[in-house]
């Protein structure tokens, strides 16, 4: 069906895109790396000359360097773990009959659309405050003792904060694939005296597949850089120095660019890493 | 050319038109904090005045330093004036980065300002931002616990006797606090707080060859007496309180005592605000016999970027905004003890400032503090509670962030120091000092 | 007996649905209440849920404080414009590759993906440095390019897993008869497209409306939208909670609406795919 005629035409006609994109790709990367070969500080007169590998070497052996990384990969662990599992949770109750469907729907994806900043504020200030906030009411009412949360459960408050968010987004593209989901087969498979826990590994579990894929890609591309929530709530402290933190802290608090450019290298390494692991998984579930 | 006529027409419906043919449009950004929103408020009069509109930008302190950096560095341009502090100004000073504030009208009277605010705002004797106001930090305490416990606060505690109050006031079945401290992490909060503290106790961050000091005693003991006396008679989860934090402790009777920043006096004896505002008292901040006392000096002051080209109406908004007409105006409309303190000399002979009841101690706490001379051995650095350099802001954070987990029980002390040893180290040599 | 059974488990399905619903948006509803309190009952010791003194001071505060009305204008404006610029650039190469597809197909649209995750924090610098030279520091023109930038490989995704839905042997048809192939993206497959399109443009409105490092980062007094109105109230000095609430309120109140009259388009549209 495709002419000579038609390919030129798709070729034009993906241009703008792939330039565009081509361009915000290789301008900030070409920049990077030029900044990331150079002693470059802003505060002492800005670019002071080339220094090799220097700022690649000074990256990874701070002491902060492999503890980021341990960091970034447990939270998008962490994130990505939570909201499959209940996101397959809730998709599933959500497509049972009941009442008050829509509404439901409603709460459980409201979430989605609180920008982070204020979700991490709100979540600081009102919910894990040790003083005021909501939990350590809650601790005490069942005489227990409030917990710390930002700074003795910090990676735990950190991953609750964002799976909150992310939850909504899981739930929505999980339940959109379990509607699609033919309800003869699992009623066929009920019949057939398959228990419930078969039926969902049998049947929901493989239809699911695709859709869990998809969240997963969606969800690391967007965790991988996550920033808000950290700089809003712990600044990094207590253990929560994500690999982009620690970029964010070279390049604007301790004002060494060309440092913080090299640590913006490994971050973009790290992250090809992370997505050629996901494309395996992608390539074999997402035949595009 | 619009936007000028659109002014005039504005200009002429109130008072002045003379001045309204220059009309600009500043735009300012600032912290958010209870002063500079009374300022925002009050902007009015300044257009009246000068015809010029401000536009203001509100950040939150640390998103605020995160964007004005970044401008300033890049020569951005988006802002004619930037709220800075003391730490910032002689580094951005020194780069040539800010315009000399050395032109300033007879009436402004510039010999006013505190020398100690002056002084901590210039490089090489240029004056390059005007503070808008100052601060030092003092011992705010209960009256009413101290009395209970049997005590009485002398004007200029030590550590010792302040640790004893503190485990004497303590009453955790009431849910208060002996003490409370800052110990977030960050240069400026819980940084800022232990810093002038090991001052106190003879401790420095670099000897005169730029090498770090955590590996001394004198630092150690600074961690064990202020993790012991927290541990002891400090609020739950201490490390991730900052300011903020102990400032709503404080205003709900939850402490009994609280060094900070003297301009905190005027909210927790704020009735609206505080609920012990009757019962507050005020003393110096403490020390430990070696000469040195354990409170900083800082000052929020406004600054104008080299390159701007509204240069002239941003130099009229900041001597409107911290002049000596400015104070008088905010003691009109919210009473003498909500003006800007710690600026200048002459509100401290103003004897209507002088009945408000931390003025007296506010001065005398700017006066203690000397950023030339701030530690008991020689330090090669500018500044008390933090080092003038570039690199001390995100070398300062990462170490406050250490002692944090050190607060949070997840690392002991030595371990800490040891970190911060290895962290500011290696910051200094990239940066080229060793 | 069967009819029993059912409407037992519909019981339970709905009162552990609501539980969770509720649980999960206790965060909001919790904000909204906090904010109709007043800063001493925000904190009060117990908490209260209900009966308080409902108060819109503090709506009144933030409203004299700040000009919510430029803010909100401006992130309309850039999520709005970015999203619909996006559109136009993608539904072209989404269309390319659904119909024409080559083996680079699924390596373009893969790569396109990976450019989402340079850090942001590791090219302020350089985008900072960029906006200077091109004039476009602190206008919302530099922001809708940013954000589209952004969030283009998503929606060229998005279109892309719609379009491929779409049997080939219409547009077929309509190219016998002679349609153009902008008469053929026009008339066929856009209107045949559009709830894809619709979520698209939905999704990526909260993407754009919630982002917050550049939004922050490149913006001054003009141009700033509601990100940065609420860095101005996130930890000021004294008891902020109930203001902190309201601004907040504010600041999501726009999108959580308009979230919630589409949802069923969102939900419908979400599929990036996922569904044969």
């Amino acid at each position: 069906m495709a002419t000579q005629h038609s390919r030129s035409a798709a070729r034009l006609m993906m241009a703008p895109a792939v330039i565009l994109l081509l361009g915000w790709m290789l301008v900030p990367l070409t920049m990077t790396l030029y900044f990331s070969f150079k002693k470059y500080l802003p505060m002492r007169g800005g670019d002071l000359g080339w220094v090799g590998f220097e700022n690649y070497i000074r990256f990874v052996t701070s002491s902060s360097f492999w503890p980021s990384v341990v960091t970034t990969l447990t939270i998008v662990g962490g994130v990505l773990l939570i909201t499959v599992v209940l996101g397959i949770f809730l998709a599933i109750l959500l497509n049972q009959p009941m009442w008050g469907q829509g509404i439901v729907r409603i709460l459980v994806i409201a979430p989605f659309f609180v920008m982070p900043t204020v979700s991490a504020l709100v979540w600081k200030n009102m919910f894990m405050d040790p003083n005021y906030g909501l939990l350590s009411y809650l601790w005490e009412f069942f005489g227990a003792q409030p917990v710390e949360w930002l700074s003795k459960a910090s990676m735990t408050s950190i991953i609750t904060i964002v799976s909150w968010q992310w939850l909504p987004f899981a739930t929505l593209i999980l339940l959109t694939a379990i509607q699609s989901l033919d309800s003869e087969q699992l009623e066929a498979a009920e019949m057939d005296g398959a228990s419930a826990p078969k039926r969902f590994a049998y049947i929901t579990l493989p239809h699911l597949g695709r859709a869990i894929t998809v969240v997963i890609l969606i969800q690391t591309i967007f965790l991988l850089s996550i920033f808000a929530e950290i700089f809003v709530t712990t600044g990094g402290a207590f253990g929560t120095k994500t690999l982009s933190y620690l970029i964010f802290q070279r390049v604007l608090e301790s004002q060494n660019v060309g440092l913080g450019s090299a640590g913006g290298v490994y971050a973009i390494i790290l992250a090809n890493i992370v997505a050629i692991f996901l494309m395996r998984i992608v390539g074999k579930n997402l035949d595009a | 050319m619009k936007r000028t006529y659109g002014a005039l027409l504005g200009a002429c419906a109130t008072v002045a038109f003379a001045s309204a043919a220059y009309a600009e449009t500043i735009t300012i950004a600032t912290v958010n904090n209870g002063d500079m929103i009374r300022m925002q408020g009050l902007t009015d009069d300044f257009t009246a005045k000068t015809g010029h509109e401000v536009e203001w930008v509100t950040l939150e302190e640390n998103v605020l330093r995160q964007r004005v950096t970044t401008d300033i560095s890049t020569k951005g341009g988006a802002f004619d004036i930037m709220t800075i502090g003391m730490y910032e100004t002689p580094i951005w000073g020194a780069n040539g980065w800010l315009v000399p504030l050395d032109d300033l009208s007879e009436e402004y009277d510039v010999d006013d300002i505190l020398p100690a605010m002056a002084g901590g705002l210039s490089h090489d004797g240029t004056l390059y931002a005007a503070p808008f106001y100052g601060e030092s930090s003092m011992i705010m305490y209960r009256t009413d616990l101290m009395e209970k416990a049997g005590l009485e606060m002398p004007e200029a505690p030590t550590w010792s006797f302040i640790r004893e109050a503190a485990a004497a006031m303590t009453d955790r079945e009431n849910d208060i606090n002996g003490i409370c401290l800052r110990g977030k992490a960050g240069w400026g909060e819980g940084g800022a707080f232990i810093t002038a503290m090991s001052n106190s106790f003879g401790a420095r961050w670099f000897d005169m060859d730029w090498n770090a000091q955590f590996d001394t005693q004198p630092w150690k003991d600074t961690l064990e007496f202020y993790v012991g006396m927290m541990n002891e008679s400090g609020p739950a989860g201490y490390a991730t309180n900052g300011f903020n934090e102990n400032l709503s402790l404080f205003q709900q009777g939850k402490c009994g005592m609280w060094i900070d920043a003297t301009v905190a006096a005027s909210f927790v004896t704020n009735p609206n605000d505080s609920t012990v505002a009757d019962s507050v008292g005020f003393a110096l901040a403490p020390d430990t016999g070696l000469g040195k006392r354990s409170n900083w000096l800082w000052a929020w002051a406004l600054a104008i970027p080299a390159g701007s080209q509204k240069e002239d109406a941003a130099k009229q908004f900041i001597e409107w905004a911290t002049s000596k007409d400015y104070i008088e105006l905010v003691a009109e409309n919210e009473g003498w003890a909500n003006v800007p303190p710690g600026a200048r000399t002459s509100l401290y002979e103003n004897p209507n400032y002088m009945e408000v009841p931390f003025a007296q101690m506010t001065l005398d706490s700017i006066l203690s503090a000397d950023p030339n001379n701030s530690t008991v051995e020689e330090s090669p650095y500018v500044g008390v509670q933090f080092a003038a350099i570039p690199e001390f802001a995100g070398i300062a954070t990462e170490v406050s962030q250490e002692f944090s987990a050190v607060y949070a029980g997840q690392q002991s002390i030595d371990e800490a120091l040891e970190k911060a040893q290895a962290i500011t180290n290696d910051a200094m040599e990239a940066a080229g000092y060793r | 007996m069967a009819r029993a059974v059912t409407t037992n488990r519909k019981i339970i399905n709905t009162a552990v649905a609501w539980g969770i619903g509720l649980l999960v948006f206790f965060p909001i509803l919790w904000t909204i209440l906090t904010s109709f309190k007043t800063e001493a009952q925000a904190i009060a010791d117990p908490p209260i849920f209900l009966g308080f003194d409902w108060t819109l001071e503090n709506y009144a505060v933030v409203m004299e404080r700040s000009d919510y009305g430029k803010y909100l204008w401006n992130s309309i404006v850039i999520a709005g414009g970015s999203t619909i610029l996006g559109i136009i650039i993608a539904v072209p190469a989404a269309w390319s590759m659904a119909f024409v597809p080559s083996k680079k197909t699924k390596d373009i649209l893969l790569w396109m993906l990976s450019t989402k995750m340079l850090p942001a924090v590791g090219v302020l610098y350089p985008i900072y440095l960029l906006f200077i030279k091109m004039g476009i520091l602190d206008s919302k023109i530099g922001l809708v390019i940013v954000l589209m930038l952004i969030n283009l490989p998503i929606i060229v995704w998005m279109l892309y897993t719609y379009f491929k839905e779409i049997p080939g042997e219409i547009l077929e048809a309509a190219r016998m008869d002679g349609a153009s192939l902008k008469e053929e993206v026009i008339y066929i497959l856009t209107p045949m497209a559009i709830p894809g399109i619709a979520s698209t443009l939905l999704l990526n409105v909260i993407l754009a409306w919630n982002e917050a490092f550049w939004t922050l980062n490149l913006t001054a007094a003009k141009a700033a939208p509601l990100t940065a109105f609420i860095a101005s109230y996130s930890s000021p000095e004294g008891l902020f909670y109930a203001k902190l609430s309201a601004a907040s309120t504010m600041a999501i109140a726009p999108i959580l609406i308009l979230g919630w009259f589409s949802q069923k388009q969102l939900v419908s549209g979400l599929t990036f795919g996922a569904v044969k």
